[in-house]
């Protein structure tokens, strides 16, 4: 058995000992944002915050979470009210497939959260551990520059 | 508001209508779709390059908690007609494409035995216990060597490892050299890459046992071609089998043929009366996703001594992997490395001739650019080697060869004519936005201070958006010449349009919606574009080949107009004013000049709802709906330049891609934000293919790149930010003026990375003939180079 609060909502789940985070979340809490790309923790697409860091939700079992506060991209904006993160993607075409965005956004935000990001460089080297094979980067950069202006005139 | 005041839509940064619900995790992903009582499939996959089944033990496994059934290729033989990618082309065997290896599996991660449970976890554990036997039947690795007679051969019924012969020819190419002032030449390598799309293959099949209907959610491109292909082998009608792709996340040609896992989803979710569905992971994807490029090039130019090219001969031999994949047929790739060798140039004189050999390796197919990112890579740096040999400046040379406008259409050395489109534009278009000159300045002071610092240039011509009159692959006998739009304004006044392209990445939910948003009157958010559903329309095929913005923007703008017609028509009877006097804009019809209008919603209540309002005789034949086809006939030519700017540490011998600027010509731009990022996104991969991605096999077949840490692709801090310029050449007989643009910046940028390489290492005398160009790579170069001539 174990007790998690996931995006705020805490709840108690009987997992077998060799389900993954990411599979705990998508299947037996049906929060489908957090997308599986590699299931070797390389891309980044299943990022998610546990106790406010980035973490693959690929390489962590259900049960680590045990006690942890997780946050998903569930729990940024809605399609009818984006998080100025999501709206700064939108904004810059920082998304085509979509598919590694979840995960960008939940390491854009951890990044912004943290880090100065003062050079596009330190944006580049706080996403280098998330793939995305469509946009190119810069576009992703872009969004997340902009984001940090906002962040740093708030 | 008057007509010509109204804001275009049409090349307006127009926001995605797909993203809120991707940036929301909302989107629909193959494993995001869930339906009850579903079965998963897990695949017991060849681990030999090259062997004899001998036996498969499965008792073990069928008996595992959850397993509904194992399945190997016998219990599926009589479920299905078999497929083969045919086609006209002479000199070419079709293989078979198995769905389970049966009697012998013919590379590694072939799928041999599939089973069935409740969930992926148990029919994981199932696989472990499965135990088959093999009898190695000899490895045919190295195309070169597979191609000599004698070696083993893995279709026995071809009589040989060589599937496709074919030549292209002008001109006595063999006089030409031997008369000619200057020669170059090299054999070139490109290795093996592939897609490696984020999101990995799925598939997801349901079986309606009251209405006797196969539905098949599937991460594909070409859900028509599926669709169309499963028909035949299934034995079911068109109207009760669909092909839905539903969110897909991304595909690079990866996803864009047939595979033998949704073939296989579909038998047993027939069988069994339940949904299945099976999700590739990412090792499966990297040993069983069609791969790509794969050549060997011995390649020759020849020039006067000014530098005009006065002929080029080509021999090259294409790695095709095990199998000839549907609908491409194994030649797509290596053919067209010979049929786009002589580039955007004039070149007088010709001979490509190529050879495609099946090898124990995954099947390659049409990953991004086809071919071309190999040609182009292999004639720009002759081309540079040309130029170096007559001091001539890279840029120069370029020049002086390439098509000029008063020549189109030119037909080139290979057959492929040339359209209007901006060749010599977008070479100066790179030239200018880079400041070529100061450019060239600042690596001479970068050299004086021993720095490995190089320019690399890259031209080239794609075919993009073809027509019914050239088929995307040769002699490929699926028209995937022209697609059509269905275009339906309900009696709510919604408008809806269907394809039968299949959108994953490249936003054509908007532009195409920017399209009908221009040409019906209405606003971007008042159309609601359905794609990726075989159901959708009578034929379609999907989006790949740089085609679905010429074609199904083509075939948008025709239906809009049509539909517009009848609106016109409409509103003229209700407002009673001739069809002349009126206009529509932002979702409302009016009379010009005045402020008497209608609403669409208003309209669409007249026209079906309301009784009376309308003449009988008009009423009939006025529903608000309307399919049109495009064929672009021959498909539109698309240009570009490329230049990348790099400097190599003489550490670590890393290359950095310090400057990249791109011109292209597509026409017509929809949505410069779209654009700019196919344009990003393209480069990208392309840097990725001149510095780092390459499938790596062992000399007995097994793959050692098989995770992402091993096969590994650029991330934020390898890819630089780029100056994209748009020439937006004029496009005569083409209804939208668009260019199709998706592949080029994979094709380019190979080419301007090694040219670059090459640059900055010219003063060591070392030539770049093969990619990726690795630090291991360049650091044996140098060594070699180093220990030829002790200082």
């Amino acid at each position: 058995m174990i007790r998690v609060t996931v995006n705020g909502v805490t709840s108690e789940h009987e997992v077998e000992a060799r389900l993954l985070l990411a599979d705990f979340l998508r299947h037996s809490l049906g929060l489908t944002g957090t997308h599986v790309g590699c299931e070797q923790g390389v891309c980044g697409a299943c990022t998610v915050l546990l106790n406010g860091d980035s973490v693959r939700a690929c390489l962590c079992f259900a049960v680590q979470a045990d006690g942890g506060e997780i946050e998903t991209v569930e729990s940024l904006g809605t399609v009818d009210d984006l998080h100025p993160l999501q709206k700064a993607f939108q904004e810059h075409h920082a998304l085509q497939c979509g598919f590694c965005t979840p995960g960008m956004l939940m390491t854009g935000i951890d990044l912004l959260r943290k880090y100065p990001l003062a050079t596009d460089a330190e944006i580049r080297e706080g996403l280098s551990g998330n793939l995305c094979r469509c946009t190119g980067y810069e576009h992703l950069v872009q969004a997340i520059r902009s984001a940090v202006e906002a962040r740093n005139e708030s | 508001m008057k007509a010509e005041a109204r804001p275009k839509i049409i090349g307006a940064r127009v926001q995605r209508v797909e993203d809120p619900r991707l940036l929301a995790g909302r989107g629909a992903f193959i494993d995001d779709l869930n339906l009850p009582g579903t079965l998963h499939v897990a695949f017991c996959r060849s681990d030999h390059a090259h062997a004899r089944i001998v036996d498969i033990e499965s008792a073990e496994a069928s008996r595992m908690p959850g397993v509904a059934a194992v399945i190997t290729a016998v219990d599926i033989a009589d479920k299905m007609q078999p497929i083969r990618a045919t086609s006209r082309m002479a000199d070419y065997y079709a293989t078979e494409l198995p769905v389970l290896a049966r009697d012998k599996v013919r590379y590694v991660g072939e799928a041999v035995v599939a089973v069935v449970a409740s969930s992926r976890y148990l029919a994981e554990d199932a696989v472990e216990q499965i135990a088959i036997t093999y009898e190695p039947l000899g490895d045919a690795i190295d195309p070169v060597a597979a191609a000599k007679p004698g070696s083993p051969l893995l279709h026995e019924e071809a009589g040989s490892n060589v599937i496709v012969t074919r030549t292209f020819a002008r001109g006595d190419v063999d006089a030409v050299m031997a008369s000619a002032a200057v020669r170059v030449g090299d054999t070139f390598r490109m290795h093996r890459k592939t897609p490696t799309a984020m999101e990995n293959r799925g598939y997801l099949a349901e079986y309606d046992q009251g209405r006797r209907a196969l539905t098949l959610h599937s991460t594909t491109q070409v859900p028509g071609i599926v669709r169309d292909a499963l028909v035949e082998m299934l034995d079911l009608p068109g109207n009760r089998l669909r092909v839905v792709a539903p969110d897909v996340g991304g595909g690079f040609g990866g996803k864009a043929a047939l595979y033998p896992e949704e073939i296989l989803v579909c038998i047993i979710a027939r069988q069994l009366g339940r949904p299945v569905k099976w999700l590739s992971d990412r090792l499966e994807d990297l040993m069983s996703t069609n791969q790509a490029f794969d050549e060997i090039v011995e390649a020759e130019l020849a020039c006067d001594d000014e530098g005009r090219i006065l002929g080029l001969r080509a021999e090259v031999i294409g790695d095709v992997g095990a199998y000839s994949v549907y609908p491409w047929t194994a030649a797509i790739e290596p053919v067209q490395v010979v049929s786009f060798l002589p580039g955007p140039y004039r070149v007088p004189s010709y001979r490509g001739r190529v050879r495609a050999i099946v090898t124990s390796k995954t099947p390659t197919g049409a990953y991004r650019g086809v071919g071309r990112p190999i040609s182009t890579f292999v004639m720009e740096r002759l081309i540079d080697m040309a130029a170096a040999r007559l001091s001539l400046d890279p840029l120069q040379m370029r020049r002086r060869n390439m098509v000029r406008s008063e020549e189109f259409p030119y037909k080139s050395a290979s057959g492929i004519v040339w359209d209007r489109a901006g060749f010599m534009e977008c070479l100066d278009g790179v030239a200018t936005a880079a400041d070529y000159q100061s450019l060239r300045q600042q690596q001479a002071q970068a050299r004086a201070a021993g720095r490995w610092v190089g320019i690399g240039l890259a031209s080239y011509a794609e075919l993009t958006g073809l027509g019914s009159r050239i088929a995307v692959a040769p002699g490929m006998p699926v028209n995937t010449g022209t697609e059509s739009a269905s275009l339906r304004i309900d009696s709510t006044g919604a408008v809806t349009a269907s394809f039968g392209i299949a959108s994953h990445g490249q936003g054509l939910e908007t532009t195409l919606a920017q399209v009908i948003a221009e040409e019906l009157g209405v606003r971007v958010e008042d159309v609601e574009v359905i794609h990726g559903d075989s159901a959708a329309v009578a034929h379609g095929t999907g989006t790949f080949a740089s085609r679905s913005t010429v074609l199904a923007g083509g075939a948008a703008i025709m239906s809009a107009r049509a539909v517009r017609e009848k609106v016109l028509e409409a509103a003229s009877h209700l407002l009673e004013v001739d069809v002349g006097d009126m206009d529509a804009a932002d979702g409302r019809i009016f009379v010009k000049g005045t402020d008497r209008a209608l609403t669409f919603r208003e309209l669409a209540r007249a026209v079906y709802s309301e009784m009376g309002r309308l003449p009988r005789e008009v009423r009939e034949g006025i529903e608000l709906e309307a399919t049109r086809m495009y064929d672009p006939y021959f498909g539109t030519s698309t240009p570009a330049s490329h230049l990348a700017m790099v400097e190599i540490d003489p550490e670590t011998y890393r290359v950095t891609v310090t400057r990249y600027v791109v011109a292209e010509d597509c026409g017509r731009v929809i949505n410069p934000l779209i654009a700019d990022g196919q344009v990003q996104g393209g480069v990208a991969q392309g840097i990725g293919a001149a510095l780092m991605e390459e499938v790596v096999h062992d000399d007995g077949g097994q793959i050692l790149t098989a995770s992402l840490m091993d096969y590994v692709v650029p991330t934020a801090a390898e890819i630089p930010a780029m100056e994209i310029i748009h020439m937006e050449t004029e496009l005569p007989d083409n209804i939208g003026g668009f260019r199709g643009m998706g592949e080029g910046g994979t094709i380019g940028a190979p080419a301007a990375v090694a040219n670059a390489i090459a640059d900055a290492l010219a003063p060591l005398g070392i030539m770049i003939n093969e990619l990726p160009a690795t630090p291991e790579r360049l650091f044996r170069l140098i060594e070699a180079m180093n220990t030829e001539q002790p200082e």
